[in-house]
Formats: C-alpha cells, structure tokens, sequence
C-alpha cells in the first residue's frame, strides 16, 4: 500500500508534529508514503480569489500523483476536501478540465481523472481496516474521554467528499474507540472550528471555536481530537491567544489523531512531538494502560 | 602605469562601493514601521552580536556553516547536482586564476621560488582553472536559455553577471594564444632575455621557436636543417627554458592560437595581443569596480547571510540586527530561482501571471522599495498581490541556497505594505490571512484591526449595499449586472425556506446578522433569482463565510449556495466593472 504523501502548507511550516506522527504511525502499519517536491498548494485559500487559479493548482496535484499510478494521501481536510471539489469540478466540465491541462502543458502534466484523493482517516478506516489497526496497538487508553472534531471539508458537499455519513457519521469515532477512548456525543460535533475566518474576521472566528470548546466541555471531554491542521491549529494556537485575551473556562486542549494513535502503538516520544502543542497535552500519557 | 591606476582606481571603487553597500545594511530598513535604531546603534548592536556569538558555543555552528555551507556550499547540492557542478566550477576555477594568476605578483612571484607564468605546472593550471570557470558559465547559459528551468527568470543582472566572466575567460585564452603566435613578442623577449646578439645565433633560435612553441614567424620558415634547430635549442635552454614550457600545456589556447596562425601576421602588426590585453584587464576591473553594485556582490553578502542566519533567531537576537540582516539578506539573493521553483503559490503565478507571485522577483522589488526608490501604482499593486497571494509554507526559506530568512521577510513586507497604504487589499479576506491572524499577538490592536476594515470598505465599494437602497431595480434594461461566471444556475430552485440561514453557524453568532452580515444566505440566494446580482457582491456575508457546506449539504432544493458564495467572492474581488466583465 503506497501513497502519494500530501502534506500540505500548513503542516511543514506550524505543525510538524502531524507530519512526524503520520510517518511514524503509517510505518507502522507498513503504509508506504511517497514525497513529491513538486507538490504545491492544493488551491484552498485560492478559492477565494479566482476559480482557474484555484483549479490549476489543484489539477497540478492531481496529475503528479495520477502520472506515477499512486493514490494521494493528505493530513489536511482543507486540501482533501479542496482537492476532491476539483476533481469533481473537472469531471464534469470537460471544457474546463482541456483548458486546465493546456495550462499544464509547460509542466509536462496532464490531468485525466484516474486518481483517488483520500484523507488519513479514511486511509486507516478503509484501507488499513480497524482489524489491522487494533493489531498494532500495543497498549490501550483508559477512562479517556475524547471530543472528535470531524472537519467541514472532509464531512460536505458529501456527494463530492464521499468521506462519511455527513449527518450521523461515525468512521472517527470508530477510530478513536480502536485506541480504547470513550468516544463523547456532542453538540457541536459536525460544525467549524472557525479557522476560515482565523485573520479575516477574528471575533467570528473565536466565538465559533469558543462554542465548540463550550460544548467540549459540557460533554464532559478530556481532549478535542482533530486530524487538520486548520482545526489543529484553532484550538490549540487560536485557543491559546483567546485565553491570554482572558476567554473564560479551562482549557479544553486538542490531540491530533496521529499522535493519538501513535501513543497506542509505542510510537517515539520526538516523532509524536506531544510537547510541541501549545494547550499542552502531556497529561494524556496519564490515561494509558500497559497491556 | 596605465595598468596601475586602473587597478588602483577600480579597487578603490569596489572599497568605496562595498563600504557604502555595508552601509545600507545598518542604515535603511525594509519597509514597516520606522523602528528607533539610528544607523550608531545598529553598528555597536552588531559588533555586540558578533562578539557575542565568537564568545560562546555558538561559534561551532559558525565554522560548521563556512565549511559546509559557505565553501562546500551543501545547500546547493542539496537542490540540484548540476547547479552545484556549476557553481563549484565558477567558484573554484576564479577563486584558483585570481591567487595564481591576478594576484601573482603578491602570491604566486613571493610563494613559488621558480615561478614564471609561462612555465610549468602555472601555465597548465591557468588553462585548466581557466576551463574550469568556462565550463561552468557554458552550464549556466545552458540552464538559463536552453535548459529553461521552470520560473527560472533571467534579468538583465544575471545576464550581465555570465557575459562579464565569459569576456574575461575569452580574451584571456584568445590573448595567449595570441601571444604564443605573435612573432613581435618573441622579438622582444629577445631583446630583453637572450644571451647573445649575433644574427645567426638569434635565426637559429627563432627557427627553434618556429618549430617547438608555434611562433609564427614572417622571416623563417621550415622545413629547418636539423643542425639548425641544435643549435636553437642550445640556446633556448641557455635562455628560455626555465621560464618557458612548450605551449601544448596550455591546452586550451594553444589550440585557439592554432586557428589563429593563419592570420599570424595581420594580428600582429595590429597588436592583438595588446588590444586582448587591454579587454582583458579591462573586463576584470569592470568586474571589480561595478561588483558592489552587481549581483556578484554576493561573493560577500552570501557567506554573511548564511552565517548570520545559523547563529540568529527572533527570540535571541537584537530587533535591531533582524534589520540589518534583512538589509543585508536583499544583497545576498544570487536571483537563482530556488525559491520559485519550490514555491507553493507558484500556480498562482502560472494562472494569474503576476511576476510578483514568484519569490525570487518579489525580492527584486522589495530591493527598490527598501532602496527607497518609489514603486509605480501598478508595480505597486503587483507586489502586494504577490506578498499577499502566500499561503506562508516557508519552503522558500528551507530551499533558498543563500539561506535567506523569507519567511520574515515576506510577512514584513507584507505587514509594511498593508499599514502603509491608504486603501485596502480585499485578498486581506481570503484564507491567505489565517497565518497574520496567527501573528496577531505580535502587532498592536489597532494595527492589526485597521488594514482588515480598510479591506472590507474596499472590497464593498462600487457595489449597491441591501441596507442603503430603498427600491429595488429589477433589471431596469440599463444596469447591466454582474453575471455569475460559471454553469451554476441551481440557486434558480431556492424557494426562500430559510434552511441554509438557519443552519449557518454564522449567522449564529452574530447579535445582529443583517446588520453584520447585510445578506443573510437565503437572502443572497433571492437576490440572485431576482438578477440583483451586484447587490449580493456587496454583502459582507460573502466574506463572513467559513465555507462549512451546512447551507448547501441541508438545502432541500439542492441549491449550492457556499458554491455560489465562493463565485461572488471571485466576482467581488475583481471589482465591479472587471467583475461585471468576467
């Protein structure tokens, strides 16, 4: 099993404990993670600005994986779900997707549509599969609470992302359950974090992230757990900055899957790079059983 | 004489050029806030720094760097063996001719007791190190006009930096191989050198020279008697030979002076030799004189920034060295494209063609404005979309063989340009702003809060606003709206059941959603189903939007209402008469 490995922007430059984890946790699991230098911005915050851009940068992407036959992998549900609306775009505008490739033409790549773009999650969930999974796990959680945080872009469109059922869905919690955590219901479970607007429009941006921690702690959670830098980087950063701004409440601190998962599996303490989050997280080791 | 005051005056420019560049390092900032360091404290704050590092452990990075970094220049490997072939060739080959052959009257002369620089091993050496260099230049055109690198941008900087060192290869092959044909300049080696001034002998000599050093000579010519060419080499090993080897050892103009031999005699009764000598020594003083102001400056700035960037970091240093480092860093970019390549943005580039979305011509740019030289409205403008259009994955800075902290330099510029300008930047509303928002800490409240309301007033102007028109003109034939560029017409099916505003976790936060917000989804949706097109570019909604899909994963119509957002968003931001037009 190999992938085309998508990391992203995000991930090299503030968040390389995901990056670090991943690699640990799918060497483990003898998932095999090609880099592409030549990988660029999946075209998200392009959106915004101008479709073709956007596109180009997407289909650019695309091809590199599609021309060596391998399927993308990504950590970050903005690109995941940003990559998978381009594939859906393209698909349909056969227009469109000659235009994009005539713009290729200089990077002697063309964009056909052969390629799967999947997210860490659906990986392990599909891919791996939970028995295989629960393999490796060389030592459970105990009396761990944990809020997961689905992401917008992974859960809808859902008849683009095709990720889970974007009402009731349920594969990450069935991942968290592997690792032997209490999976908590929510309120606020399938809503934004708030990072779209993290720079754009703070106040918005912090009282969606502050009604979800809200709702966090309300369910009585230990941890929020993610697995997007945007997220990531939203409850812990933003989370961080909104509590010396004198927010109220405890601090409800967020894991990312991937160091989650590689704590179970005995994964090196600088690859899981616990110490790197900001709301710190180092009390989780806490809630391990040796088995 | 004549080749001393050249000399002196070309290397009293380059002192007088590198002083003053040094200079602008300590005086001129890039552009931002004025900062309170006068030009005395940044000097005394560098000093401090420098002695500080060499006094502690941090000075073992600091060889570590100049040997790796610096003189094995590990960076550039990393990115590409030819372009490290390349450079090595140039590097080593200039670094060797400059000691041995420039200079040789201060090393080579005081350093080899027997030294002559027509004899063995220096004039295998010369050739060599000669071809070194050339070889190198040839890999760099080869990369730049044939090999066409992608963004790899070629500027008249660069051009300039491959044709003044491929003169100065050229004309030094061309000259000694004029040299080794020239019968003139035998002659005078004669008269200064050769022991005897009796006519036969000389003949005898000449014919000697003729046959072994490939003198072409208007009075003999061979075949020569055998007798003849003894008695010349008894000669020249009494006179010559320990300051000459045969010239086969110069490989490279001995060849070239092959080739010449024909034209032997025009050459030098129009002094070819001379005339090469003067280009040649007249291309090496260009090169000095004008290397401060060159991109060869980096031969100084390169190493200073490596090693300043290996001991430096915002937390330990000096506010007022960050300065003067990024001073310095705008000197130490070689415009070698490493950054454009990598870069994340660069389909941005090839999509909207703004230069100014590639690092490495950004950098050039940001050279003007922090040389205080004013940018033109549109210059202007390009370099702000192209600082904006970041999304700040600091590859450039990883990739970058000069070791240029770009990522600083990006969010300054960024920050400078923002606080600077009166009107807004609507691209302030994209996700592009995620990583300032992170940064928020670091800049004041108002600082931060003011570029982002200046965005906002930018961005709604020109188009009608839902709270200030009192009647609403559906199509009244001479408004002609903006149209919705691509193939969605699903909002056509919204029946106003409010379902995408009731979910939208917005429009839940807001006290007052219409007066934050002007539209509120559905509202968007009606005013698009009414052609009220441009009105829904004017509401704020639009950038409120976190793209969360609630709306249009629950709309029952199956309207792609943050589709559609995202589209108005594309329109708003080009504003309306371009917006109109696309």
């Amino acid at each position: 099993m190999k992938y085309a490995f998508f990391l992203g922007c995000n991930i090299p430059a503030r968040l390389e404990q995901y990056e670090t984890a991943s690699r640990a946790v799918m060497s483990r699991l003898g998932v095999g993670l090609i880099d592409y230098r030549d990988f660029t911005c999946c075209g998200y915050p392009l959106r915004n600005i101008d479709r073709k851009a956007y596109l180009l940068s997407a289909a650019g992407n695309l091809a590199l994986a599609e021309r060596d036959g391998v399927n993308i992998m990504a950590l970050c549900k903005c690109c995941f779900g940003t990559l998978k609306e381009a594939q859906y775009i393209l698909g349909g505008n056969e227009t469109l997707r000659r235009e994009i490739n005539d713009m290729l033409k200089p990077r002697d790549l063309s964009y056909r549509g052969q390629v799967e773009v999947k997210h860490l999650l659906s990986v392990l969930y599909h891919d791996v599969g939970l028995d295989n999974l629960k393999k490796k796990i060389s030592r459970k959680m105990k009396d761990l609470k944990i809020a997961t945080h689905y992401g917008c872009h992974a859960l809808r469109p859902s008849k683009v992302t095709q990720f889970d059922d974007p009402v009731a869905p349920t594969l990450f919690d069935e991942l968290v359950k592997a690792t032997g955590a209490k999976s908590v219901e929510w309120s606020e479970k399938l809503n934004c974090c708030g990072a779209p607007l993290m720079g754009v429009n703070d106040r918005v941006s912090m009282d969606l992230t502050q009604k979800k921690l809200d709702s966090g702690r309300e369910s009585g959670a230990d941890f929020l757990c993610t697995a997007c830098p945007y997220c990531q980087l939203q409850f812990d950063q933003v989370q961080s900055m909104m509590a010396s701004n004198g927010a109220t409440g405890d601090a409800l601190p967020s894991i990312l899957y991937a160091q989650l998962l590689g704590l179970c599996m005995g994964v090196d303490e600088k690859s899981l790079g616990l110490e790197k989050n900001q709301v710190a997280i180092d009390n989780i080791t806490s809630f391990i059983t040796q088995e | 004489m004549f080749f001393d005051s050249l000399l002196y005056g070309s290397l009293l420019i380059f002192i007088v050029g590198s002083a003053y560049k040094s200079y602008t390092w300590v005086s001129r900032q890039i552009t931002g806030p004025e900062l309170p360091y006068s030009t005395g404290q940044r000097i005394s704050q560098v000093l401090k720094g420098i002695l500080g590092v060499i006094f502690s452990g941090r000075v073992v990075t600091l060889v570590k760097v100049l040997i790796l970094d610096v003189i094995l220049q590990r960076r550039i490997l990393k990115e590409d063996s030819l372009r490290w072939v390349m450079h090595m060739l140039i590097f080593v080959g200039f670094m060797l001719l400059l000691f041995i052959h420039a200079f040789e009257s201060w090393t080579s002369s005081n350093l080899f007791e027997d030294y002559a620089s027509t004899a063995n091993p220096y004039l295998f050496l010369r050739n060599l190190f000669g071809l070194m260099v050339f070889s190198g230049v040839a890999i760099a055109m080869y990369r730049r006009f044939i090999l066409k690198v992608p963004r790899l941008r070629t500027n008249g900087m660069d051009f300039y930096a491959i044709v003044i060192v491929a003169i100065i290869m050229i004309t030094g092959f061309f000259l000694e191989g004029a040299k080794i044909i020239s019968h003139n300049e035998f002659q005078r080696m004669v008269e200064e050198y050769a022991d005897t001034d009796d006519a036969e002998e000389l003949r005898a000599l000449e014919a000697f020279w003729v046959e072994e050093f490939g003198v072409v000579s208007p009075k003999v010519a061979g075949p020569f008697e055998t007798e003849l060419l003894t008695q010349g080499q008894e000669l020249h090993e009494m006179s010559c030979q320990s300051c000459h080897a045969v010239p086969e050892w110069a490989f490279i103009s001995f060849n070239l002076s092959k080739g010449m031999r024909p034209m032997a005699q025009y050459l030098d009764d129009a002094e070819a030799a001379y005339f090469l000598w003067i280009i040649h020594i007249l291309a090496c003083f260009i090169g000095l004189a004008y290397l401060p102001f060159s991109k060869m400056f980096h031969i100084i700035a390169t190493p200073l920034s490596l090693m300043a960037n290996a001991v430096m970091d915002k937390e330990r240093s000096h506010p007022a060295n960050i300065l003067t480092r990024q001073m310095l860093e705008l000197d130490a970019c070689t415009h070698c494209g490493t950054c454009s390549l990598r870069c994340s943005s660069s389909p941005a580039f090839d999509a909207l063609g703004n230069d100014c979305i590639l690092p490495s011509e950004k950098l050039q740019f940001i050279r003007k404005l922090a040389a205080g030289k004013a940018l033109s409205p549109s210059e202007r403008t390009a370099l702000r979309e192209g600082v904006y259009i970041c999304t700040n994955c600091d590859r450039c800075t990883v990739v970058c063989p000069s070791g240029i902290n770009l990522r600083d330099l990006w969010l300054n510029v960024r920050e400078g340009l923002i606080q600077s300008d009166a009107t807004g930047d609507p691209l302030m509303l994209s996700g592009f702003s995620f990583v300032r928002g992170l940064n928020r800490p670091n800049l004041t409240t108002e600082g931060y809060a003011k570029p982002l309301e200046l965005a906002r007033h930018e961005v709604a102007k020109g188009w009608p606003s839902a709270a200030e028109t009192d009647s609403l003109n559906f199509n009244g034939g001479t408004e002609s709206q903006a149209a919705l560029p691509y193939d969605t017409e699903t909002f056509r099916a919204c029946y106003a059941c409010q379902n995408c505003t009731s979910v939208c976790p917005v429009v839940a936060v807001c006290e007052k959603p219409e007066e934050t917000l002007g539209l509120l989804p559905h509202q968007i949706m009606c005013c698009l189903g009414l052609g009220l097109t441009d009105m829904a570019c004017g509401a704020g909604m639009i950038w409120d939007c976190v793209t969360c899909y609630q709306c249009q994963e629950h709309c029952p119509q199956l309207v792609e209402v943050t589709d559609i957002l995202y589209q108005l968003k594309n329109i708003a931001i080009k504003g309306p008469r371009q917006g109109a037009a696309a």
